[in-house]
């Protein structure tokens, strides 16, 4: 657990980083610091290792006021990820993951050892442990640096933006790894991002801070993007908060329909009724695209007679899916499948719209949607 | 010119005397290279780090190596109360020149390490010596080499103003010259140049050894 406890931070120009400040971190969740760039986040993030002293206040881990401790020894102890990576850029993918546990005195060959372990485990190739970071892409880096700080097995975890220099693509597959790791870990993790999709994603409970180093909100991510606290959050967490919203709301009650579908491959004479849109499947059922109502097949059916067909939707997962996925498929259909992405059904996104209508006014739908 | 050369050198004795010179001028030069190096060090660290020395060092430095050499040679002997032959006064002469020429450099150096490299070892647990050892110093080389060769090409020359105190090296084959054997000058511009040379290589050589890193860089970049 990390406790921020009335912390202020002023320099000594008069600036003030952090205005008093109470926060506490629970033990083994992702807590997310988030704001505009001014507004204290990594001021109070490099308090907890006594990177930054607070002026006032004070910073406890696991009910340990961190003042107590020498801050080298108390840095070992706290897994640290940085913007960038700040890999060293003289030493080998392997030596850099080995740092601190090289720092805490254990031998070079125990120390790589529990690196290529930590390696493996962030999905980091082998034959790239001997390489230097130049050698690596960005997300690779990244990957790097999250087994760098949890080398030493620190309860703890700081991360700074830690994936903010990376392409949008890179940047959700190592955020759904971060998720996937917590999962495993279970450590206590502050986080810094100012970006507020990643810290809706990420977080268990995300703080959002204004510029001066206000909290303006401490919440979990749902109650933030369903009761903002004030004007400055809700403008913070943007305009399309109502549809990201559903990323939090249950497809309980979400039946897939069914629609007409062909296999790549077939004739036209396999094609069933051609006044509806009809999904078109790989051999395995995975959905491969959409044929338009009324349109010719030539001979087989090959990829490249079909519309691109929108997301896919996986069965189970929050509404936020099941809606993308009808708005962006060209039959206005959405794609349910399971997930080994094998084709389940259909869904609308008036049924989506319904189920939150009904939510609201469980009496009303009982009878809509018998 | 051929032949004046070649009765030079036929001589056992010119090449005996010319060999002891030789490595004279390794030693004069050299020897307050790797000494300039190592005061460098520190006192660039320390300009890095306090802010008001920073200033009067780079200062003091540029003032330092303005003096004229020959001027250096002259006035040791009295400040130290060596004697005024001695090799001792153009070793701390060019220990001084190397280095007042280094501290710019060395702290260059040490400031073009990336700011979150350093935060990185902070945060990792780093104590700042061993950060310095571990971490800035390594990244720093390429950049300290760059200002390490140029003061190596600079002692090399320099040491030959020494013989005109009277001091080994090279420069006697320019005293002779003047004074009665024409052809010892360019043997001695040659050999001065041919030393500086090789240190260079050596010393582009030494950096390429010690960072295998920034070649792995360079073939990044290449492909």
């Amino acid at each position: 657990m990390i406790e921020f406890r009335s912390v202020r931070k002023q320099y000594d120009d008069g600036t003030v980083a952090v205005q008093e400040l109470s926060l506490t971190v629970p033990v083994g969740t992702i807590t997310v610091l988030v704001g505009p760039s001014g507004c204290g986040k990594t001021t109070l993030l490099r308090m907890v290792n006594r990177m930054i002293e607070p002026s006032s206040g004070a910073v406890l881990v696991d009910g340990d006021d961190v003042r107590d401790s020498e801050p080298a020894g108390l840095r070992r102890g706290i897994g640290y990820v940085i913007q960038q990576a700040g890999l060293f850029p003289h030493r080998t993918v392997r030596d850099n993951v080995a740092t601190v546990p090289r720092l805490f005195g254990h031998s070079r060959r125990d120390a790589r050892r529990r690196a290529e372990g930590l390696l493996e485990r962030v999905g980091l190739p082998a034959e790239l442990r001997k390489r230097y970071p130049v050698q690596l892409s960005g997300g690779q880096q990244q990957r790097v640096g999250v087994a760098r700080a949890l080398a030493a097995d620190p309860p703890v975890l700081l991360m700074d933006e830690p994936f903010s220099a990376v392409d949008p693509v890179v940047r959700e597959g190592l955020q759904d790894e971060l998720l996937r790791l917590q999962g495993e870990l279970g450590k206590t993790v502050l986080f810094v991002t100012h970006d507020i999709d990643e810290a809706v994603k990420l977080g268990e409970n995300v703080a959002v801070l204004r510029q001066g180093g206000y909290l303006a909100q401490y919440a979990p991510p749902e109650q933030l993007l369903a009761e903002p606290a004030d004007d400055f959050v809700t403008s913070f967490v943007g305009r399309d908060r109502g549809y990201r919203r559903l990323s939090f709301v249950a497809s309980d009650g979400l039946v897939p329909g069914s629609v007409d579908t062909v296999r790549i491959g077939d004739t036209s004479a396999d094609v069933p009724s051609r006044a509806e849109w009809v999904l078109v499947l790989d051999p395995h059922d995975r959905p491969r695209g959409w044929l338009p109502p009324g349109a010719p097949i030539h001979g087989q059916l090959t990829e490249d007679q079909l519309i691109a067909g929108g997301s896919l939707y996986t069965s189970g997962a929050p509404l936020r899916g099941a809606l993308d996925a009808a708005l962006s498929a060209p039959s206005g259909l959405g794609v349910v499948v399971d997930e080994d992405g094998v084709h389940l059904g259909v869904v609308t996104a008036r049924q989506v719209l319904d189920i939150l209508e009904s939510r609201r006014h469980p009496a009303v739908a009982e009878g809509a949607t018998q | 010119m051929m032949e004046e050369l070649l009765r030079y050198f036929a001589s056992p004795s010119n090449r005996e005397v010319l060999l002891e010179q030789l490595g004279q001028h390794v030693y004069l030069s050299l020897v307050p290279l790797v000494a300039g190096v190592l005061l460098a060090l520190p006192l660039g660290r320390i300009a890095q780090r306090i802010g008001w020395l920073r200033a009067a060092l780079l200062g003091g430095a540029g003032i330092v190596y303005t003096i004229p050499s020959l001027a250096v040679f002259v006035l040791l002997p009295s400040l130290l109360g060596t004697d005024f032959t001695s090799s001792l006064n153009v070793v701390i002469a060019l220990t001084l020149y190397t280095t007042a020429l280094l501290v710019r450099p060395v702290l260059d150096a040490l400031e073009a390490v990336p700011a979150h490299v350093t935060v990185a070892a902070t945060a990792m647990g780093y104590r700042p010596h061993r950060r310095f050892l571990a971490v800035e110093l390594p990244l720093a080389i390429p950049a300290l080499t760059s200002g390490v060769r140029v003061a190596s090409v600079s002692n090399i020359s320099l040491v030959s103003v020494g013989a005109l105190v009277g001091t080994g090296g090279l420069g006697r084959l320019f005293m002779v010259g003047f004074e009665r054997d024409l052809v010892q000058i360019p043997v001695g511009i040659v050999l001065t140049v041919l030393l500086a040379l090789l240190v260079d290589l050596l010393l582009v050589l030494g950096c390429r050894l010690l960072t295998p890193w920034e070649r792995a860089g360079r073939a990044v970049i290449a492909s």
